[in-house]
């Protein structure tokens, strides 16, 4: 496998079928090398330039690294297949169609930082994934050194972030909790835990195969590898995709056969990333490097085509909504700034506020980054701020007239 | 070594008090929740600041090391 084909986490029997068994799995990829010491594996990982897959991009290998140095004690590793997100299904196919590659992943981190229990992690609502990677697991009783545990996730958006994957696994309540102490130092149980996004996981599988070198033949700049993303909002039926990192925008647009002129925005990295106009970015490369620099997220690999004749006001208005609701409760800027922002919007985009309320929005978001226990907030408002960004005319448009100029229609009633 | 105020938001019920206490250092949103400067404090402000903490109803205002702060992961 030297090849730059970009199916490497999806390569196999076909999406339309079931699950990938024990026996295809390893005859198709071989077993899990062993006896690799733990050192040189998190080494390969580091000079693979992996990043996490869960939405913040963090370098895999030094993740691991961090938790093999540790001093000495137990530890644990938590697969994490919650996947709340609502414009994302990657982490739900990979985990119905190679429930296998996944178990590889959280085996071989296991044994990486010398684990003594892996918990697999995943959404209550994603059903294939839940009984595929149950079946996976009971295919490999016996052969693994450490226990595994399936955990159903409760259905929200905040159940997925790493302390409150955590805090549910210990006490069945999945808010997050106030960091220091972080999940590395005292997670499940108490003991060091290594949170990691089950696409992570299941590259980890490949590169400890195939090498790190074989990793970065694929990519065409900056960010080396593949990527499994999930498009949506086209023409077509959209879906997920596993695509070479560097691909464009506009290449991904092309694939759904949905016609240029048919798309006018761009939601990038999902509820916590950025809108941008297809303007600006149909050339542009889905390369989190160079999405960074730009100001954009490829998060958790959304790729959102919005269509022209939908207006970017009503859509940013739904995802406010739903990410006010989804706050956990705990802490008083999420709470009360993310309902604020919510009902502003929607205010606005049914045709029902002034140009006041698009001022207030504006100083709400500048005001709630970094005040919550977790990211949310500032996932939320990063959000809004993009929809600011490149939908502004047409907020300025609504709070005017009252009037959507994308529907054409009066919109009090809508 | 720098330190710098820091609000654990779980615990913060809002009610205000450190914003009225120490106005000049700690702003309150319209729900009189805290604003905090990511600034370390001032040496000569140290001991303010610790008697903003120490009326902090809930404990949930602290001073924080920048190190504790930084470290990823
Ligand atoms: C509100 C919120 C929700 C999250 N939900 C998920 C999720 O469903 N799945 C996931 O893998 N990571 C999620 N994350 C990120 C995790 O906190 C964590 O960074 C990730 O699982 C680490 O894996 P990675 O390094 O492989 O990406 C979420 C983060 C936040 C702030
Ligand atoms: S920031 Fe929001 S979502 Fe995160 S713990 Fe606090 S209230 Fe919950
Ligand atoms: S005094 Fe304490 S509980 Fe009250 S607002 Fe300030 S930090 Fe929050």
């Amino acid at each position: 496998m030297t090849d730059r084909s970009t199916t490497r986490l999806l390569s196999g029997p076909s999406l339309a079928g079931a699950a990938e068994g024990l026996g295809s799995h390893t005859s198709r990829l071989g077993p899990l090398p062993r006896g690799i010491d733990s050192s040189s594996l998190v080494t390969e990982l580091e000079a693979s330039g992996l990043l996490g897959r869960g939405g913040a991009g963090f370098p895999v290998g030094r993740k691991w690294r961090a938790l093999a140095e540790r001093p000495t004690g137990r530890a644990v590793i938590v697969a994490n297949g919650a996947e709340g997100e609502p414009a994302s299904l990657k982490d739900r196919v990979l985990m119905a169609h190679r429930p296998h590659l996944v178990l590889d992943g959280a085996i071989l981190a296991a044994n990486a930082i010398d684990a003594d229990e892996i918990v697999l992690y995943i959404g209550q609502e994603h059903k294939a994934a839940v009984e595929s990677i149950g079946r996976a697991i009971d295919e490999r009783r016996g052969g693994v050194r450490q226990p595994i545990r399936l955990v159903q996730a409760p259905i929200g958006y905040v159940a997925g972030e790493a302390s409150a994957a955590v805090n549910y696994i210990n006490t069945r309540d999945a808010r997050p909790t106030t960091t220091p102490p972080r999940v590395s130092e005292h997670g499940v149980d108490g003991g060091p835990t290594l949170v990691q996004n089950v696409e992570s996981l299941a590259y980890a599988a490949l590169i400890v195969r195939f090498g790190a070198h074989w990793y970065r033949t694929a990519g065409r700049l900056e960010s080396p590898g593949t990527a499994l993303i999930t498009v949506g909002g086209a023409a077509g039926e959209g879906g997920v995709r596993e695509v070479e990192l560097g691909i464009t925008v506009g290449e991904i647009a092309d694939a759904e056969a949905t016609p240029p002129g048919r798309i006018q925005a761009v939601l990038l990295g999902g509820y916590f990333g950025t809108w941008a106009s297809v303007r600006d970015v149909r050339q542009m490369p889905l390369d989190p490097a160079e999405m960074k620099r730009r100001g954009l997220t490829f998060g958790c690999g959304i790729v959102g085509l919005l269509p022209t004749g939908t207006c970017g006001v009503v859509a940013t208005a739904g995802i406010m909504a739903y990410l006010a609701k989804e706050s956990a409760g705990q802490c008083g800027p999420c709470v009360h700034g993310l309902r604020a922002i919510g009902d502003a919007t929607g205010r606005l985009a049914s045709g029902q506020a002034g140009a006041s309320e698009v001022v207030d929005i504006e100083r709400w978001a500048s005001q709630i980054g970094g005040r919550g226990a977790c990211h949310h907030p500032d996932g939320a408002i990063q959000l809004m701020t993009s929809a600011m960004n490149v939908f502004g005319d047409e907020f300025i448009q609504h709070a005017r007239t009252g009037r959507c100029s994308v529907t054409g229609s009066r919109i009090a009633a809508a | 070594m720098d330190v710098t105020l820091r609000v654990d938001w779980i615990l913060c019920d809002g009610y205000g008090l450190c914003g009225d206490l120490l106005p000049d250092l700690i702003d309150l949103d319209e729900w009189r929740y805290p604003i905090l400067s990511p600034e370390p404090v001032e040496r000569g402000r140290l001991s303010d600041a610790q008697r903003a903490i120490d009326c902090c109803p809930m404990k949930a205002l602290k001073l924080e090391s920048e190190t504790v702060r930084r470290r990823p992961g």
